[in-house]
């Protein structure tokens, strides 16, 4: 059996009397999709910034990558790569300048730096583009370019915060594609999305209500479970019962 | 005009709702004159002064005890050489020292005439100036007093001066109306230029300018909530300005208001045209706080007169509308001076508010098209 | 050390990448230095005055005459009706109004006593003073004169009389502008340091990244130091400008050491930085820091001694200077350069301001998390 890399156990998150993430547990294996889903207002965002050393859980157990959430958050920063819904480029900056410095701040240097960013801007297919600025560039290129950046230091695991928000299907299908790719590297990627056919991507699935994580297996596992031709429908029943609204 | 009711009502709620910048907006006024109506005064008191008395005769022991009694003074040390001067003046604490030759007493007695000699740390030239000619009063003060024990009273020319409208010189009934300025430009050209310009850097104002409403009522509607807001301070401040510092009023209160409101305008129509140019709030800021507050601290004569700058700057301070304000209201408050002083300055700022509506009006137009 | 490197780079290259920024940094403190300085001063320039001469002899046209020549006064208006000259004065087209009385030149002649009338237009009180003072000191000078000469003349007992003899040290010619340079080149210097520091860090809040930047292994210190020191050398780099303008440009004497000035100035920065720093831990956007820091700006520089003596300012308020960095740092720029004080004058104020540096960035540091919630 392969290594655990990120372990929850009764993982609970309280903002005043409001208990956003409640007693989550789960096993997320090395090199595994792990797709993360939920209704807005779920928890979601909550957990993964826990999980990412972003936030402080209330109460629960926690390891990422063999590390403490509690004690340890700074080691698990080394060891993971992260993407936020606002994929945090810096706008005015050229794609080049961007990698270099995020490259610079997970501790590449030098000669091994210049070599990797040449690589991916090579791969990016930037080359025209290196000296425009990233705020000029379409977003789904944006996209790919966080994403890289996110695993510049090969980090054990890569959070993804819903990271194709607001493309096509084809430059989405594009972007899972670079996900594949990770993943056959030895990278577990933890992705969190509102796309339902993107679930199917995914090794295994969990799906958040209220808080609480309340369906976990394969997306085929699932199906056959609540007895549904697609993820979507399995989506739909269990989040019907969600007393949250958006928010 | 049923969207133009709701547009307003939504902005009065956005700005209201948001207690932190209103607290900011209503109690900066406050501390604001509170502040500076106590403590930024031109008035010298207690300047420390030092005295080298040469002679230590009952003549300079008088004079010393002269200094002493004034307000004006802190006589805070004696010295006994010219070598310690240096070191106290460069200390910084001592402004002036006053030296009282040898044998002064016995000089002014039998020759007719002695030295002082008046020594001031003049690296500020204002200060050492004042200092210098309240010491100089208090002198010749006591000079005439022993030619009258000598002589028949008073001879030559006696100087009655009468300080007109202010005859205590209060610092605060030049400062108020200044204060006023200031603050009508901060939230009136300031606030609506931000918040005009974050709305376009949201992008609401595409979505505001596809509506019904049209530009002039989407500018209307931006401007009112401030437009209270302003006249709101200005009741604060006079009521402040009167009751705790009795600054005077003199003239006439509808006036006053009217020329408020005037002011108020120009400084609104000002902060709308930086919103037209300026892209990004960051920018409309450093415009605002360059453009209009240091100018209007600093040329517009709230703290330095008008007449003491060079002539370029006299020239460009023509072009601040905070300057004929200021005239303004220190005519209504001081003076008592009615519309028939006052057409004048009355008349350029109105000429420079419709300037830049009409300015304003226009960069709004061309984008809608 | 590598990651602080990477960092300012990064800072650099945005700083210098956003055009609209590099005149705000550069150019606008060389114009302000330039324009304030002329502004600042309560220098009398030429005052109009109107006359009522009542008198018409020779000896009121001498006093007249004596006023005007010294530069200070001019006459705008002449008439024997009190009442249109007061009027003037309310206009405010003349700031004095002199009124000479019959007999006059009788009186100072004789030997008698004779009222002299000044009306000054108060509203403006510093100037009003300033006018009393010159016109008294003129007066005084004309009575003396006259006095002398009738003492001779009918050898009266001679009129007792104190030489008062002036002298202005470190400015001589008392001269506003040297007294304003070092004065402003200090709030040049703390408003790059206060307001853009502060700014940029929430401003990576607004714009989002510094929630990437919070799961990346910097440290805060790292961080810390990443916003600090660009702006600490753009702010040495504006100090040096306005310096080499000040001894240049406005030839005001550097009688201290330019190398004390420099190192205070860094401790300086850092501390105005620092509050920039805490300014940014405590606010959310843009707009509020920007707020909190004008307004804590303008009471710094209002209350610091700039423009009216801190002697002048009621006890508390004084009280309130001694936690005013601006007041420190304005009182140290103008003992050294213009008085040439050395460390053994100002060290007990750098000392405080290197406490209030610490104590700053301690608190800052510690409300800084990288962690919410």
């Amino acid at each position: 059996m392969a290594d655990s890399v990120i372990v929850t156990k009764d993982l609970t998150r309280v903002f005043g009397d409001f208990t956003a993430v409640d007693a989550i547990t789960m096993d997320i294996k090395k090199g595994e999709i792990f797709g993360f889903l939920g209704a807005n207002g779920a928890g979601k965002t909550t957990a993964m910034k826990m999980l990412t050393g972003l936030l402080t859980p209330s109460s629960g157990e926690a390891s990422v990558s063999g590390y403490d959430v509690f004690t340890e958050s700074e080691k698990i920063k080394k060891r993971i790569g992260y993407m936020s819904q606002k994929f945090s480029l810096y706008d005015d900056l050229t794609p080049m300048e961007n990698i270099q410095f995020y490259g610079g701040v997970y501790g590449l240097y030098g000669k091994e730096l210049k070599q990797k960013s040449e690589e991916l801007i090579r791969s990016l297919g930037l080359q025209d583009k290196r000296s425009s600025l990233v705020g000029s560039l379409p977003l789904g290129w944006k996209q790919k370019l966080a994403f890289a950046i996110s695993i510049i230091h090969d980090p054990g695991i890569v959070f993804l915060d819903e990271p194709t928000g607001g493309v096509d299907p084809i430059t989405r299908r594009q972007f899972w594609e670079r996900i594949y790719e990770a993943s056959d590297r030895g990278i577990t990627v933890f992705v969190t999305t509102h796309y339902m056919d993107e679930a199917e991507y995914c090794d295994r699935v969990s799906i958040m209500v209220d808080g609480r994580i309340e369906a976990m297996d394969s997306p085929e596992g699932l199906k056959a479970s609540f007895n549904t031709s697609t993820i979507e429908d399995v989506f739909i029943q269990l989040a019907r019962k969600a007393e949250r609204g958006d928010e | 005009m049923n969207s133009f009711t709701g547009f307003v009502i939504k902005e009065f709620k956005q700005i209201y709702r948001d207690t932190r910048t209103l607290m900011v907006l209503f109690g900066m006024p406050v501390i604001m004159l509170i502040l500076f109506g106590f403590a930024i005064r031109n008035e010298v008191t207690n300047a420390n002064i030092a005295v080298l008395d040469l002679s230590k005769d009952e003549v300079t022991r008088e004079i010393i005890r002269k200094l002493e009694a004034s307000k004006a003074f802190e006589l805070s040390d004696y010295l006994e050489s010219y070598d310690e001067v240096e070191q106290r003046f460069r200390e910084g604490n001592i402004k002036e020292v006053v030296v009282f030759e040898p044998d002064f007493g016995n000089k002014l007695g039998k020759e007719g005439q002695a030295d002082v000699q008046v020594i001031t740390d003049a690296t500020d030239p204002n200060l050492a100036n004042i200092v210098q000619s309240y010491t100089g009063a208090i002198l010749l003060d006591h000079v005439r007093e022993m030619n009258a024990n000598g002589m028949d009273g008073k001879v030559g020319i006696n100087v009655l001066t009468k300080m007109q409208y202010n005859p205590e010189l209060k610092s605060v009934n030049l400062f108020v109306p200044g204060l006023i300025a200031v603050i009508l430009m901060l939230v009136s050209a300031l606030m609506t230029s931000i918040s005009i310009t974050r709305e376009k850097e949201m992008g609401n104002m595409e979505i505001l300018l596809v509506s019904p409403l049209k530009p002039y009522h989407i500018i209307l509607g931006k401007v009112l909530p401030y437009l209270v807001l302003s006249v709101v301070n200005v009741i604060t401040i006079l009521v402040l300005s009167k009751f705790i510092f009795q600054v005077p009023f003199r003239g006439n209160l509808v006036l006053f208001f009217a020329e408020s409101t005037l002011f108020i305008v120009t400084a609104l129509s000002l902060g709308v045209f930086i919103s037209s140019v300026a892209n990004n709030q960051q920018t409309a800021m450093m415009v605002s706080l360059a453009g209009l507050l240091l100018p209007t601290l600093l040329l517009s004569g709230f703290i330095f007169p008008v007449s003491s700058m060079p002539l370029p700057l006299q020239v460009i301070s023509n072009i601040i509308p905070a300057k004929w304000f200021l005239i303004i209201v220190r005519g209504i408050m001081l003076k008592g001076a009615g519309i028939t002083l006052l057409w004048k300055e009355t008349l350029i700022l109105v000429v420079i508010a419709l300037l830049f509506i009409v300015l304003s009006l226009k960069k709004f137009k061309v984008r809608l098209q | 050390m590598k990651t602080v490197l990477f960092l300012l780079r990064k800072e650099f290259l945005q700083i210098f990448r956003n055009k609209g920024m590099l005149p705000i940094i550069f150019v606008l403190p060389v114009i302000q230095l330039m324009v304030l300085s002329f502004a600042a001063t309560y220098e009398l320039k030429e005052v109009d005055f109107a006359l009522v001469d009542y008198d018409k002899s020779i000896y009121s046209q001498e006093l007249i005459q004596k006023l005007q020549s010294t530069g200070y006064f001019a006459m705008r208006e002449y008439s024997d009706d009190a009442d249109a000259m007061l009027e003037l004065l309310e206009k405010g087209d003349v700031k004095l109004i002199i009124r000479i009385p019959e007999g006059f030149q009788e009186a100072l002649t004789s030997g008698k006593s004779t009222d002299l009338q000044l009306i000054i237009d108060a509203v403006d009180g510093s100037t009003a003073g300033l006018i009393q003072s010159y016109t008294n000191s003129i007066i005084n000078d004309f009575n003396q004169e006259k006095l002398g000469l009738i003492a001779s003349k009918y050898s009266m007992a001679p009129v007792s009389m104190v030489n008062l003899k002036t002298v202005n040290w470190y400015n001589p010619d008392l001269d506003y502008i040297t007294y304003m340079v070092p004065g402003i080149l200090v709030v040049l210097v703390s408003m790059i340091g206060l307001f853009l520091s502060g700014m940029n860090i929430v401003r990576e809040r607004e714009i989002g990244t510094i929630e990437q930047l919070n799961v990346t292994p910097i440290t805060k210190y790292q961080f810390m130091i990443g916003k600090l020191v660009p702006f600490w050398i753009i702010g040495m780099i504006d100090l040096l400008i306005g310096l080499t303008l000040a001894r240049f440009g406005f030839q005001i004497p550097f009688l201290g050491s330019l190398f004390t000035i420099l190192v205070i100035a860094g401790i300086y920065l850092i501390l105005i930085q620092a509050m920039g720093l805490f300014i940014s831990t405590i606010t959310d956007t843009q707009q509020q820091a920007m707020f909190i820091a004008w307004f804590f700006m303008v009471v710094f520089i209002l209350m610091g001694g700039l423009f009216t003596p801190i002697e002048s300012m009621p006890q508390w308020a004084q009280d309130l200077t001694k936690v005013n960095p601006v007041a420190y740092f304005i009182k140290i720029m103008r003992m050294v350069l213009l008085k040439g004080a050395g460390w053994a004058e100002v060290y007990k104020m750098v000392t405080i301001l290197i406490l209030f540096a610490f104590g700053l960035i301690g608190i800052s540091i510690n409300r800084y998390k990288k962690t919410a919630g």
